[in-house]
């Protein structure tokens, strides 16, 4: 995916001003929020489990290397191809080598995020093959050759009409605005598409390892046709999702689909391991899965590795209020909110993506939600001190920093400044005793008024609430 | 070196662990497997799984009728069909192909389902009280695509086969057949979408109405 994290100042202005996509992020605004805290009353202790849940995936990281292992033996064991691919440029170069050996051409995907990392669609394209997206969000952005915004509800920026719109000119059929018209029209579509497909690609919720197997969760059964219908199935993940056990899977996916939409359950959980067996009327002949390094590893043993945690359940970026307000695309890559903050810096670069550490208010909502623990501020705060030390933030604002640690330091020096500051001001506010504009933070002003302090310091007042 | 053995190496270094592949930490990571450790799970009980199953199926769009044997199955599926204004030829597990269909008036084809099949029967190789969810697990007479295709799947559930939570039902699995089968699908409602404006929408690409008929 094309990488627009560097100008994210630029992009979040332009969504700030695009009215449609205001208004379509109003409508998202709580609906998630809701159903989440809606089915969370059902899970009594909460706490407990989530604490369950982020060691069960803090076991996993800190025998990745294990785990990894004996997931690949017992998938072997069972028929499935492992293949293992070091960059996003080698997802690509592997899936298409897959490809050609079989003749494919044609090929159907369920959503997957790591294959937006790598471009897959366009690769696939190049190499002279279609590969036609699935999922309703993902065909919709397909159709208006868009990248996701969301990382479950993709096409969350787009509005009923401008569907309607898409498909009406996509389609060449009479424009319809009803959503379950749509989205029947969109499986008559589609429903050739899977019968007809040489290849299957999905991607993959969580690894096995003691099965070998790849579970996806979803809830349109698209995840299910693209790993049934076409004689060859190619699943690709991180290596960062693999789970011991059964009864690991059981334990997270009861906060996964409450976290992500508010279900108790989705529709389908799926868990394939290899391909058809022998008598079997159905089924792929060849099951591959694609192991996704790709910048995970490098997190490993710092402070950054509890980002590995992430099942992907989208709640921190539903409860952001910077999210809610400029949604996904401004965040310029894959994955947006406050797990994109902490991820697209790590996997492409923290020079490439230096604003996004700081588009946060680290009001803490995303932590709170989070069903794996990640302490997703105190993250953010870790990239924000490393671009500073890497001296990658702009000279004006390293010298703010650096005078005001000098000015910090020295405690007449501060008591000086203060006081001068606050005079100044407690005058420039006026008789209203608020400050409209404030010389070179107008970014702040812009939006609010700033109260005008009283005109005295906190440390004159104290002295004198004292004496 | 392969990829995958940079990628073991950058793992096991990044994790401070000595040379390049697995160990004696993986006698570890064998253990806790071995151990088969549940977690926590919700605290909320209830006293009757089937009630609790059926209750659940429901809100998740599913409808549930219940009957005393697997005798009375047959009527039961003529009877939903017919309510609903459904086609009365179906296709089915050929698990279930002795069951006397053609006696209840329906026509059933044992076989995996093509595109064009509007009506599914299936069993379910058990199912999960906590969220009214079938298991299904695919194989040689109880292929995939039956629950898939057709715009309508009816379930048939031994009342005996009903287990608490999933882990009971991964339990069950591995006593019963080892390792898992190609593909084991839990199945809780009527395939949705909600991919335009968050509006819930039920029928996406899998069936429109899962029917539930417990019995015994
Ligand atoms: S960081 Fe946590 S809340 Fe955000 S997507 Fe990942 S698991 Fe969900």
């Amino acid at each position: 995916m094309l990488l627009t994290s560097s100008s994210f100042k630029r992009n979040v202005r332009r969504k700030l001003e695009d009215p449609s996509l205001q208004r379509n992020m109003k409508r998202f605004g709580g609906r998630f929020v809701e159903a989440r805290a809606a089915v969370m009353t059902e899970v009594d202790n909460l706490e407990e489990i989530r604490v369950a849940a982020a060691a069960i995936r803090d076991r996993s990281l800190a025998n990745l290397d294990s785990y990894l292992v004996e997931f690949e033996a017992q998938a072997q064991a069972r028929g499935t191809q492992v293949h293992w691919a070091e960059t996003a440029q080698d997802v690509n170069r592997i899936l298409i080598e897959i490809a050609r050996a079989n003749g494919v051409r044609k090929i159907v995907k369920s959503k997957s995020m790591v294959s937006e990392e790598s471009g897959l669609n366009d690769a696939v394209a190049a190499a002279g093959m279609e590969a036609i997206e699935t999922d309703l969000g993902e065909y919709i952005l397909q159709l208006a050759e868009e990248p996701p915004s969301h990382i479950i509800a993709p096409a969350i920026h787009k509005s009923v009409e401008e569907v309607a719109e898409l498909f009406s000119e996509k389609h060449h059929t009479p424009r319809q605005t009803d959503i379950p018209a749509l989205c029947r029209e969109a499986r008559e579509q589609l429903r050739p598409h899977f019968l007809s497909a040489d290849m299957g690609i999905s991607g993959g919720n969580f690894l096995i390892a003691e099965t070998g197997s790849v579970v996806i969760v979803t809830n349109e059964g698209n995840g299910r046709m693209v790993t049934t219908l076409p004689r060859i199935h190619v699943a690709i993940t991180g290596i960062e999702k693999v789970l011991p056990t059964l009864n690991d899977f059981s334990t997270v996916v009861r906060l996964l689909t409450r976290s992500a939409t508010g279900q108790s359950i989705t529709n389908y959980v799926s868990m394939l391991t290899g391909p058809r067996r022998e008598g079997d009327p159905d089924g792929p002949e060849q099951s591959h899965i694609i192991l996704v390094d790709s910048g995970r590893s490098r997190l490993l043993g710092t402070e950054l590795q509890q980002a590995l945690r992430c099942i992907r359940c989208g709640a921190c970026m539903n409860h952001c209020p910077v999210y809610q307000n400029i949604g996904g695309h401004a965040y310029g890559w894959v994955y947006p909110g406050p797990i994109g903050a902490v991820l697209t810096p790590s996997y492409v670069g923290l020079e490439n993506a230096l604003d996004l550490p700081q588009a946060s208010t680290l009001c803490g909502a995303c932590q709170v939600v989070c069903p794996v623990k990640i302490p997703l501020p105190e993250l953010m705060r870790v990239l924000r001190e490393k671009s500073f030390s890497q001296g990658l933030r702009p000279w004006h604002e390293r010298w703010s920093i650096m005078l005001w640690r000098t000015a910090a330091s020295h405690p007449r020096l501060y008591a000086g400044l203060t006081r001068l500051a606050a005079r100044l001001l407690r005058r420039l506010g006026g008789k209203d005793r608020l400050l409209h504009r404030l010389p070179g933070l107008d970014g702040w002003t812009e939006g609010r008024d700033m109260p005008a302090p009283s005109g005295q310091t906190f440390r004159e007042l104290y002295r004198k609430r004292k004496a | 070196m392969s990829a995958r053995d940079n990628i073991l190496a950058r793992v096991r270094k990044g994790l401070g662990l000595p040379g390049n592949i697995p160990g004696a930490e993986s006698d570890k990571a064998r253990a806790y497997m071995a151990q088969q450790a549940r977690g926590p799970r919700p605290t909320y009980g209830w006293s009757d799984n089937v009630a609790r199953f059926c209750e659940r199926s429901e809100k998740l769009g599913s409808t549930v009728d219940r009957v005393a044997s697997l005798a009375e199955v047959p009527q039961a599926v003529a009877r939903y069909l017919q309510s609903k204004g459904l086609p009365t030829s179906a296709v089915a597990w050929p698990a279930l192909q002795d069951m006397p269909w053609s006696a209840a008036g329906l026509e059933v084809q044992a076989r995996a389902a093509r595109g064009s099949d509007l009506v599914g029967i299936t069993g379910a190789f058990c199912a999960v009280a906590e969220t009214g969810t079938l298991m299904l697990l695919s194989g040689e007479d109880t292929p995939a695509t039956v629950s898939l295709l057709p715009e309508t799947h009816i379930a048939l559930v031994d009342v005996t086969r009903i287990v608490p939570g999933m882990e009971e039902a991964w339990a069950l699995m591995k006593a019963e057949r080892g390792a898992p089968p190609r593909a084991v699908n839990f199945v809780s409602g009527p395939s949705r979408t909600a991919d335009i404006e968050q509006t819930i929408v039920i029928g996406a690409h899998g069936p429109y109405r899962v029917h539930v008929v417990c019995y015994g």
